[in-house]
């Protein structure tokens, strides 16, 4: 996206603020905005197809291993993904405020509404950080570095109790740790994106005459929020 | 509906859709009542619908961040194709695999019970 202005339009005078904004290969800012927006809508688009693969692996070993499905599900705390939906949904609102707030040039509103967003982001990783290290510090990794330890054994329901853990336990959470691993690192591109925004807002950049920005990396932060939508039943409510 | 600007006039960027509070307000209420909804009907032992339901749930919460927070209702409906395009194609992706993967759930289970008894 383009920090650059480039001499568009022989400088003229009359020009709009915004079109310091506007790059040399472009006729318009409606040419521009209109060229960002298929741009970003075909890169969600592969990001869908991106993580459809994953979604495969997750329904081949469902399918044939359901019990162990049914098993290592016991070893996420549901409270822990429904709390990060609501994290998730959260930051969804504040990005679709931001882009809202520089549609109408309220610079106050859009800088607040991105650090909420980024705030949210963070706190969604924060959650994700205590899930991870509880369950490596009890043994629960993937592949074949998956022993449960003896304490994390003794919280699974009485029903399960002496059952020995199935002996393809880290397969389950290869998977888990794929889907969330990716996710994840999704939402720390999306921090890195806001925290851009942030400046460049702080700067004064965006308005209603220029906002795109904004709206491309709302359009991805819905993206990541989507993805969790899914992963969030199929991993913690089997 | 003074936020529905779409003068022709105006800068480009005018002429998009500013979403009202209402509907983001709305919209996020309504995601969060689902996701209560996932999370109650997954106690509820409902065999193989379980999955289907919880999708079900998944796919309207999908919709509606799509819909009204990534403003596809209100956008070119070229936008639409490109998202629906890809969700189609993943959904066959997924679809054909399981499809591989069912047929051959007899074999599989023939091949294991026939290894077990040697093996224990």
């Amino acid at each position: 996206m383009s920090d650059h202005a480039s001499g568009h339009g022989g400088g003229s005078a009359a020009a709009a603020p915004e079109e310091r904004f506007l790059a040399h290969h472009f006729p318009t800012m409606q040419a521009q905005s209109d060229t960002s927006k298929l741009g970003i809508w075909l890169f969600l688009g592969s990001e869908v197809l991106f993580f459809s693969g994953l979604f495969v692996a997750y329904g081949v070993y469902r399918a044939n291993h359901y019990a162990l499905f049914h098993y290592a599900h016991n070893f996420l705390d549901w409270r822990m993904g429904a709390l990060n939906t609501v994290v998730l949904v959260g930051s969804s609102v504040s990005a679709a405020w931001s882009v809202r707030c520089a549609q109408l040039g309220q610079r106050r509103g859009l800088r607040i509404s991105l650090l909420i967003t980024l705030l949210l982001a963070g706190m969604f990783l924060v959650v994700k950080y205590f899930e991870y290290s509880h369950k490596l510090h009890n043994g629960i990794a993937w592949g074949a570095a998956c022993h449960p330890s003896k304490e994390i054994l003794a919280t699974l329901p009485a029903a399960l109790q002496g059952v020995p853990p199935p002996k393809d336990l880290g397969t389950f959470f290869s998977i888990y740790y794929l889907m969330t691993g990716l996710h994840g690192i999704h939402v720390l591109v999306g921090m890195g994106l806001y925290v851009w925004l942030i400046r460049r807002a702080g700067r004064g950049d965006f308005g209603p005459g220029y906002y795109v920005p904004v709206d491309s990396v709302a359009l991805y932060w819905h993206l990541v929020d989507m993805i969790w939508i899914f992963l969030f039943p199929l991993l913690y409510l089997i | 509906m003074t936020e529905h600007s779409r003068s022709a006039a105006a800068s480009p960027e005018h002429a998009a859709h500013v979403m009202p509070p209402s509907v983001l307000l709305g919209t996020a209420a309504t995601l969060m009542v689902l996701t209560v909804l996932t999370v109650a009907t997954s106690r509820i032992d409902l065999g193989e619908w379980n999955v289907v339901l919880a999708l079900a749930i998944a796919c309207t919460k999908a919709a509606l961040v799509a819909l009204f927070f990534m403003h596809l209702k209100y956008e070119n409906r070229f936008q639409l194709v490109v998202l629906v395009s890809a969700v189609v194609f993943a959904a066959l992706f997924v679809s054909f695999v399981m499809f591989d993967t069912i047929q051959y759930q007899p074999d599989i289970r023939a091949a294991e019970t026939q290894v077990q008894p040697k093996g224990s």
